[in-house]
């Protein structure tokens, strides 16, 4: 029992390691030899564009949802009017970049945990390797990176759409123009509600990116190991999303809203 | 010697030596955890050979590939290539020595999401940083008609059959005119008929580019066609050498086995 502990701890200090080594190859990589500009384009397409019809869905329904579930706590308390600027202020700072991270963990880290995963198994990674090409330059580096552009922006457009689902809803039960609900959204927003939310996505996208990339990129060889790193890629990719915030909320706590 | 880009320069002519070794291995031994794969392995390969390494699954063929070209390296002793240490190689050092050797993986590990096409100019884009289009396609088509395979260009992986695979595995690692060339069980898995045509395609192939040739196989009849030279290998050792007919007489129960399937 004991022992197998000890095993299991060891293991998980050896993952440790490798991934260290891992981001550090990283690095080295985006500054060494050409970048792979062709490919990282196709990866924000892949990454990106292919995501925002599901971001945008949920965070309409996430918006809606929202309105429905407050208006009447709000309406008790008489302040039927805070509705926008809670929405907006709860969405923009926390749901909808949370929110989106969470679907694109689940969509973009197991795909690509998944694609690297099965390249492995297939010898394609190691057949790069020996033509002498960068596996890690063209596979790697454009995945991290179009991750850490796309997520922000996927962000951005799923708050804009969060807040029409909000509109919709409250725009049931009350009579407000759409001019004037995004007037009293916008309102209540100022910069510090935007930037923290934007740079935290950023680092969501990088982790995406990271886990869905090392998950694949380490896979053992068999059929079996590649639903692992699809796997393993999302469930770690999620837990990493909670503990970015998490530290990204003290940040922004200490520096914006002492 | 400690290898350094200058002397293993892919675009420095090697010596046309016939009898020049481009590979030498004394003593090799890689180990998995408790288990010795390669028990002190010692073998050399001449310019313009083609060796044959039969041997049981499991008995360390593969991983005999795999340390000259870098991707596992040995516990113990010498392998050099090109008269360079390849344990010791850096990084650069070993893209450069990489860009020498071909590698034909047993499932041709063509890249998927890429068409033939894309897959044959992966290679002269990333690896010889070529940018005139006219000259890649050019040698895109050269090669792929080398292997009959010119109307598969714009055909993906998923399209092409297991002889197709292999065959434009093999353009694609041909097309960078690789100095040598290690076969992965290259007729595993095929009907007999495309299994005697690969076997003949990489006996076209060492011809038309003059290449030094490792094949890993249990097919006999590959190796038959290939061979100039065959080691036998039995649990990470190597156990018998010799021509094709030379080893046909043989006495050692192990090599015997090999060559009563084909009786």
């Amino acid at each position: 029992m004991a022992e197998q502990a000890i095993t299991g701890w060891r293991k998980w200090a050896e993952d440790i390691g490798e991934q260290c080594v891992f981001f550090t190859r990283f690095f080295r990589n985006i500054f060494t030899g050409g970048f792979e500009w062709s490919e990282f384009v196709r990866q924000c397409y892949e990454i990106g564009y292919r995501s925002m019809m599901l971001v945008g869905i949920t965070s309409f329904i996430m918006g809606l949802v929202l309105v429905v579930q407050l208006h009447p706590s709000i309406v008790a308390l008489g302040a039927e009017s805070m509705l926008p600027k809670t929405l907006a202020v709860s969405f923009i700072r926390e749901i909808g970049p949370v929110i989106t991270a969470i679907i694109c963990a689940g969509k973009i880290a197991s795909s690509i945990g998944a694609e690297l995963g099965s390249m492995k198994v297939t010898e394609q990674i190691d057949a790069m390797e020996v033509s002498g090409a960068n596996p890690l330059q063209y596979l790697v580096v454009t995945r991290i990176l179009a991750t850490s552009l796309t997520v922000p922006l996927l962000a951005v457009i799923g708050d804009v759409i969060g807040l029409l689902g909000g509109f919709l809803a409250l725009n049931i039960t009350d009579n407000i123009s759409l001019s004037l609900y995004f007037h009293k959204c916008i309102a209540s927003l100022d910069f510090s509600d935007f930037l923290p939310a934007v740079v935290k996505t950023i680092f969501f996208g990088f982790a995406i990116g990271f886990v869905g990339c090392y998950k694949g990129y380490h896979s053992n060889k068999g059929t079996e190991s590649v639903g692992i790193a699809a796997n393993s890629a999302v469930v770690t990719a999620s837990l990493w999303i909670f503990v970015i915030d998490a530290i990204a909320v003290q940040i922004t706590s200490l520096l914006f809203y002492k | 010697m400690k290898a350094t880009n200058e002397n293993i320069d892919p675009k420095k002519p090697a010596s046309t030596k016939k009898d020049e070794m481009v590979i030498h291995a004394k003593g090799i031994r890689v180990g998995f955890v408790d288990n010795e794969v390669l028990k002190n392995i010692t073998f050399d390969l001449k310019r313009g050979e083609n060796m044959v390494v039969l041997g049981k699954s499991g008995s360390g063929k593969s991983v005999t590939i795999q340390c000259i070209v870098g991707l596992l390296k040995p516990d113990a002793g010498d392998l050099t290539v090109f008269g360079e240490n390849v344990a010791e190689m850096n990084d650069d050092e070993l893209k450069q020595l990489r860009m020498k050797i071909g590698f034909l993986f047993q499932s041709g590990a063509l890249y998927d999401s890429m068409t033939v096409r894309e897959n044959l100019e992966f290679p002269l884009t990333r690896v010889l940083k070529l940018t005139d289009q006219q000259d890649i396609d050019k040698r895109v088509e050269e090669v792929l008609d080398g292997v009959g395979l010119l109307e598969a260009i714009d055909k993906l992986p998923s399209d092409l059959s297991g002889g197709m695979r292999k065959r434009v595995g093999l353009a694609r690692t041909m097309i960078v005119k690789p100095e040598i060339m290690l076969y992965d069980e290259p007729t595993t898995g095929l009907d007999p008929v495309t299994s005697r045509e690969i076997s003949e395609l990489i006996l076209n192939m060492q011809k038309k580019y003059k290449t030094s040739s490792i094949i890993i196989t249990h097919d006999m009849e590959c190796a038959r066609i290939t061979a100039d030279r065959i080691v036998i290998m039995d649990d990470g050792e190597y156990i018998a050498e010799g021509s094709y007919k030379e080893l046909q007489k043989s006495d050692n129960k192990i090599v015997k086995s090999f060559f009563s399937e084909t009786i």
